[in-house]
């Protein structure tokens, strides 16, 4: 990828933040760039594309204008082509934490400790943040970062310990091979004897378990054991065996991403049902110089489609402009005739 | 044409299906807590199911991807079904589903 990625940590100041870098957010990049609006992109996942490339990146989309047939990662890849000329940067795998005044802007502090000050804010975070999928299992909050993980950040915590992995995808399979190594014990639980997961991998996996040096059950989690956090077993469950148990001192559960509202929520924003009610003229919030832009935002006739997404960012990156250059007389220009935008575009 | 569906509370919807609508969006048009977030694409277990014991063998198998995808569902048990990939006809008329549980 040839995006500007900017290392975490930063403190930066640009015209405008936003927050997402799906279809919509990427766009906007390049209706703000024609505006001569600089831009900062944040995102939880640890590339652009959002939905299209973490959910459906090899399934078709065909109601792009223009575009007969298009991929999720082929839009993606498109749409990174077409703002290229804008030199937007990336800031990823975090997530916008926080939200305060800044002078006549605003300031973003991401989870990395990133700070973006920006004139204006636009959320186009489509479902919100992916984060992974909890299993609803009583009790499994009080585990959680002592014995329960749902990702590996430090291998080390897993040396020597007793390690169950959930999951058939190829997280549960990849961990599955870097862990048992160095794992006491690791046991694989999966509720089918099949994985959605590269067929080298399970290859290893089963023969790790011929080898005796790691198991596979198949069975369901159906509760967690132990105190203060500290898990001592599972309870599992299959049809022939009924409830059983099965010694543990860490569980990492491995069932992908789900969409979660997240720190949004907390930025003081006005919300209806977890969405971002905004005008349909400019796609502002009721807060002056935040927008929302893409699936996050409501307004009646509201249509959850990429080409919705695209319209809302362009009506935004006009009121953005005004915001950001309030000396400056708005040109409405045209790509086709205008040699200005066609420099922007280096392609005059 | 009937979709009868248990929410997570345990109270029980009759809901008017039409034909050739996925279960799934006949629940969603109800306004049913059910996420869906990928829309109907088969790609992310979020419309997950259970069917009645005594309508599993009555509705069509479920294909690979579907098989695949619900390694990503939450408290997948055997009679598990992503509902965006059931399609309501005739034949189904009656189908009782219960809205599986969510990622926390």
């Amino acid at each position: 990828m040839s995006a500007n990625v900017a290392q975490p940590g930063g403190q930066h100041k640009t015209d405008v933040v936003i927050i997402g870098a799906g279809p919509i957010g990427l766009f906007a990049v390049f209706e703000l760039g024609l505006l001569d609006l600089k831009t900062h992109l944040i995102d939880i996942l640890d590339r652009p594309g959002g939905q299209c490339t973490e959910l459906y990146p090899e399934k078709p989309i065909y109601d792009i204008p223009g575009l007969v047939e298009v991929t999720g990662q082929g839009l993606t890849d498109k749409l990174m082509d077409q703002i290229k000329p804008f030199g937007a940067t990336f800031h990823l795998s975090q997530m916008a934490e926080s939200l305060e005044k800044a002078g006549d802007g605003w300031r973003i502090t991401t989870d990395a400790g990133t700070q973006i000050e920006a004139r204006v804010v636009v959320i186009a975070a489509g479902g919100g943040s992916f984060t992974p999928k909890k299993p609803p299992i009583p009790g499994i909050e009080s585990y959680e970062n002592t014995s329960v993980f749902y990702a590996v950040r430090k291998m080390e915590r897993f040396r020597d310990k007793v390690v169950v992995i959930a999951g058939g995808g190829d997280s549960a399979l990849d961990w599955t091979l870097n862990l048992q190594p160095i794992a006491k014990k690791l046991v694989l639980v999966h509720h089918r004897d099949g994985f959605r997961a590269a067929p080298d991998s399970v290859n290893k996996m089963r023969a790790l378990v011929a080898e005796g040096k790691m198991e596979f059950q198949v069975a369901n989690i159906k509760g967690l054991n132990g105190a203060n956090g500290q898990l001592s077993s599972l309870t599992l469950n299959t049809k022939e065996k009924g409830d059983y148990q099965l010694p543990a001192e860490m569980l990492l559960p491995f069932f992908g991403l789900t969409m979660k509202l997240g720190p949004v929520a907390n930025f003081g924003i006005n919300l209806h049902e977890n969405l971002v009610p905004v005008d349909t003229e400019k796609f502002e919030t009721t807060t002056p110089g935040i927008f929302a832009i893409g699936d996050i935002n409501t307004y009646p006739g509201k249509l959850k489609l990429i080409l919705s997404g695209f319209h809302e960012g362009a009506l935004m990156a006009q009121q953005a402009f005004r915001y950001c250059k309030p000396d400056e007389k708005l040109r409405f220009q045209y790509t086709t005739s205008s040699s200005s935008l066609q420099k922007k575009l280096g392609v005059a | 044409m009937k979709l009868i569906v248990t929410d997570r509370t345990g109270k029980v919807h009759e809901l008017q299906a039409r034909d050739d609508w996925s279960a799934m969006e006949v629940i969603r048009d109800a306004n049913l807590p059910l996420s869906a977030e990928c829309g109907g694409a088969c790609a992310c277990a979020t419309c997950h199911v259970y069917v009645d014991e005594a309508w599993v063998d009555r509705i069509p198998a479920a294909q690979q991807q579907e098989v695949d995808m619900l390694d990503f569902g939450v408290a997948v048990q055997e009679n598990s079904r992503l509902s965006c990939q059931i399609k309501m006809n005739a034949e189904l008329d009656g189908l009782q589903v219960t809205l599986a549980p969510e990622s926390l």
